[in-house]
């Protein structure tokens, strides 16, 4: 896994898509291809209120990539500096290997080059300090840049949160 | 611009009409990305449809030159005029119909917000007084009715959303209709903890985060309102105290409501009493850090005035003005202690002639800075109160917006002129004389305005790159018309530039103010009035009127008895319209990314509704009254009352050059016969609309 993380807090997403726009703009990726994608699930009723899930799919940029594995040129590459997972598309052939490597959907077909692209976290933003566009730009901060061990202190402290709302002080 | 050179340009967005401050990031004379301004959202923040301004900028179907027609009007046939010969056309056919029917006999259309001085000053120097906007297919009920019971406009007051602890949404889907701004403010007071209680008639993403949700009968939120004033008002659950000093009327209201009970109700929303009660007291509790939203959606009805009024009500009897957490006043420029922004309109002398609409001497109760638009094609029809000969139609689409565009049409058909300013093609435009093609909001500075607030500011929309095609900013655009109509006067300026260094001379700032943030503060902290001696309600007495007087002189009861909205007669549904975060209408259905996320829209139809008539998800459907058809997908779904169907509003586009939006979806104003009319609050009573549903053969 790359030393990244985008946390998507469920509470504050508004699955608006602003992320899926940010990416677009900032890629300037085609209609079709998308790098960064909302998936709704729901509505379903929980309580008496009918609830729905947006749930936010980049590249995970793994730590063993499939996509690495499966493509045969080396175009699909992992930075060793913080293990961005990225196309270099002057080694792309346009076989699809990755795209039917990838448990996750990841990587997408550019038609109008014949070559596979995806998601590289804005890597040229990251690289100057800034964060990826889907999170710079979400309508109501509910996307973070982060480390996966923040991420997890984020969650302790609302579950921690949450459940000493319902219990009260002594 | 040399290559290779950045730069970040602080402006305003105009993707939809909520105009949230942006921060262009410009690279090579070209649009690299747009964000929010950070200085003033606290992050880069900004909704969809202005992230998708870029592609909006590069599209090559947005209008890119002007154009007269060459042909029949609504021929679709057009040739390219150069803007000299564009506005030599236009001005010397205003010259003539002035000179024959007078000033008056021309209007001017426009789609309203803050950027309207310049198009209020152009109208009013050239002798008419009818200036009107959209909101009578938007606003105008809410407006006229904290009007009428306060002298404040909806938008002269503002949410605190940061104090809020409890709110109700009549309809308002705050979380899918989006201002950036908003939408964050609301999920951080969610997360703070504020409880809030959605209402509609049918399930959405703002009601997926409600504490309640109630899904009631359309068209009865009155209904719902009269029962928590009932509650209210027997429990003596209202601040007293502010009551006593601000509101006159009470006896009357306490008379008014009696009957109304809680059980009364739960037979009119299907809401159960129970339920009306605890939201009663909780409104109670959490005084005055309550929001109620006052717009928009739900009952849209004839009788919407009086249903706005009782939201109005609920916050003086709750004491939710210049509250923390409830509403607070909008200060603006003098309350800093400042002489105001110039504005054009006040340097050009007063017109002394009646409004076309009525506003002002048939509706006294109707504010002028509205209009009724929808007046428009039956003034130009019948010449009564006098002929209306040329309209200019200034980044407004009636046909789309407004209700029943087919008798729109048969108005504007009969004029003398009909001109047309704007950005994009639209159904208006298409139909026009002339069509001149407006810089974008990217492309063009305008005049600097004043931003009212806790906090009032100036605010500045600033061109971040040159025009792409052959398009002309706003302040041209008008100074031109004018010079050649003897009236450019009224215009004292030769750039952008130095219109707002006009602008800012008595107020103390100069342009160069706006670099460093993208506006200019005028107050450091909230100007709050005080409640007990220091608010200002600009009605006769001083007071919020629960008896208007401004109604009496219209002639109308302020508190006529509650009438059930119409049921949808059988075999019938109430069409209900709205929007998402990616469309503002029909003014983004074209753009190549807006476009790809959402390329049509479908109709949402109750689950065993459906049943009956053989429907599944994803059947193509004819949904039609009056005459008219409209066929469309449907969606079948558990979260709609049964007597309503809904759909997205604006699609259906009837013009070829939008290629993308082209004939995708349904167009559901047209299924609106009839209801091009004037109800009580100068709105069109747009959700009175009645459809039948059928699977298509």
């Amino acid at each position: 896994m790359s030393e990244y993380y985008i946390y998507q807090d469920q509470k504050r997403c508004i699955g608006c898509r602003a992320c899926e726009l940010h990416c677009k703009t900032e890629n300037d990726v085609r209609v079709g291809p998308s790098f960064g994608k909302i998936i709704n699930v729901g509505p379903t009723v929980r309580g008496d209120v009918p609830r729905i899930n947006f749930i936010f799919m980049p590249c995970f940029h793994c730590e063993n990539p499939w996509c690495v594995s499966a493509c045969p040129t080396g175009a699909m590459q992992k930075r060793s500096k913080d293990g961005i997972v990225f196309v270099d598309p002057s080694l792309c052939i346009g076989c699809k290997a990755c795209i039917t490597a990838c448990p996750w959907g990841a990587p997408q077909w550019d038609k109008d080059t014949g070559k596979a692209i995806k998601c590289d976290y804005c890597k040229d933003r990251v690289d100057q300090g800034l964060e990826p566009a889907c999170v710079t730009g979400c309508t109501t901060d509910a996307l973070k840049w982060i480390s996966p061990a923040k991420s997890s202190q984020v969650r302790r402290e609302r579950f921690a949160k949450a459940i000493t709302e319902e219990i009260p002080f002594p | 611009m040399p290559e290779g050179t950045k730069k970040s340009v602080y402006s305003v967005c105009s993707m939809c009409t909520v105009r949230c401050p942006i921060e262009v990031e410009v690279e090579n004379g070209a649009v690299r990305h747009i964000w929010g301004n950070p200085h003033l959202l606290g992050g880069h923040y900004l909704c969809p449809r202005g992230a998708a301004g870029k592609v909006f900028q590069n599209d090559t179907e947005r209008l890119q030159h002007p154009m007269i027609r060459d042909g029949e009007r609504g021929s679709g046939k057009w040739k390219k005029a150069s803007w000299d010969e564009a506005l030599d056309y236009i001005a010397s056919n205003l010259k003539k119909i002035i000179s024959k029917h007078g000033g008056e006999s021309v209007v001017l259309g426009d789609r309203g917000g803050p950027f309207t001085d310049m198009q209020k000053a152009f109208i009013k120097a050239l002798g008419s007084p009818n200036y009107f906007n959209h909101h009578g297919a938007c606003s105008n009920s809410v407006h006229n009715a904290h009007n009428a019971m306060t002298g404040h406009r909806r938008n002269t007051v503002a949410y605190d959303w940061k104090n809020c602890d409890y709110c109700i949404l009549y309809g308002r889907n705050i979380l899918e209709s989006i201002g950036t701004k908003e939408a964050k403010d609301f999920i951080d007071a969610l997360e703070r903890g504020m409880k809030f209680t959605h209402i509609d008639v049918r399930w959405n993403y703002t009601a997926a985060k409600a504490d309640r949700f109630l899904m009631l009968k359309p068209g009865t939120d009155y209904a719902l309102n009269l029962a928590l004033i009932n509650v209210i008002v027997k429990e003596k659950l209202y601040d007293a105290a502010f009551v006593e000093r601000w509101v006159t009327g009470m006896k009357e209201l306490v008379a008014f409501v009696e009957p109304y009970t809680p059980e009364w109700a739960e037979k009119e929303t299907g809401i159960p009493a129970k339920q009306i009660v605890t939201i009663a007291h909780e409104l109670a509790e959490a005084k005055p850090a309550v929001i109620l939203y006052q717009g928009w959606m739900t009952a849209w009805t004839e009788n919407d005035y009086y249903f706005r009024r009782s939201i109005y009500m609920l916050y003086a009897l709750l004491g939710g003005y210049e509250a923390k957490g409830g509403l607070l006043f909008n200060k603006n420029e003098t309350h800093t202690g400042r002489k105001p922004l110039r504005k054009l309109v006040d340097g050009v002398p007063k017109v002394n002639k009646k409004r076309f609409d009525g506003v002002g001497w048939k509706y006294k109760h109707l504010s002028p800075d509205y209009g009724l638009a929808q007046m428009l094609p039956y003034a130009i029809l019948k010449e009564d109160p006098y002929p209306v000969k040329a309209f200019i139609n200034y980044r407004f689409d009636p046909l789309s917006a407004f209700p029943d565009p087919e008798a729109f049409k048969k108005g504007l058909m009969k004029l003398d002129l009909l001109v047309t300013v704007d950005v994009n093609y639209s159904h208006t435009g298409w139909i026009s004389d002339v069509i001149l093609p407006e810089a974008t909001y990217l492309e063009r500075t305008d005049p600097a305005i004043a931003k009212g607030g806790p906090k009032p500011a100036l605010w500045l929309r600033r061109q971040a790159v040159e025009p792409q095609y052959d398009s002309k900013p706003k302040w041209w655009i008008f100074k031109q018309l004018a010079e050649r109509l003897g009236i450019g006067e009224y215009f004292p300026y030769n750039s952008a530039e130095e219109l707002i260094e006009w602008q800012l001379k008595d107020i103390g700032f100069q342009l160069s103010d706006f670099d460093a943030k993208g506006y200019i503060e005028l107050a450091k902290d909230q100007i709050l009035w005080d409640r007990s001696d220091g608010l200002k309600f600009k009605t006769p007495s001083g007071k919020i009127e629960f008896v208007s007087s401004m109604l009496q002189d219209s002639g109308l009861p302020s508190f006529p008895p509650y009438e059930s909205p119409k049921s949808p007669p059988k075999g019938h549904y109430r069409l209900l319209t709205g929007k998402i975060a990616i469309h503002t209408q029909g003014t983004t259905l074209n753009n190549l990314y807006l476009n790809e996320l959402q390329p049509e829209n479908t109709l949402w139809i109750n689950t065993n509704e459906a049943k009956k008539l053989g429907i599944k998800t994803g059947d193509t459907v004819e949904v039609s009254s009056n005459g008219c058809v409209q066929t469309v997908k449907a969606s079948v779904t558990d979260f709609i009352h049964p007597d309503a169907v809904y759909t997205l509003h604006g699609f259906g586009r009837e013009i070829p050059q939008q290629t993308r939006a082209y004939k995708r979806g349904m167009r559901d104003n047209t299924l609106m016969g009839g209801l091009l009319t004037v109800a009580v609050g100068g709105n069109c009573p747009i959700t009175d609309c009645f459809v039948r549903v059928k699977k298509a053969s």
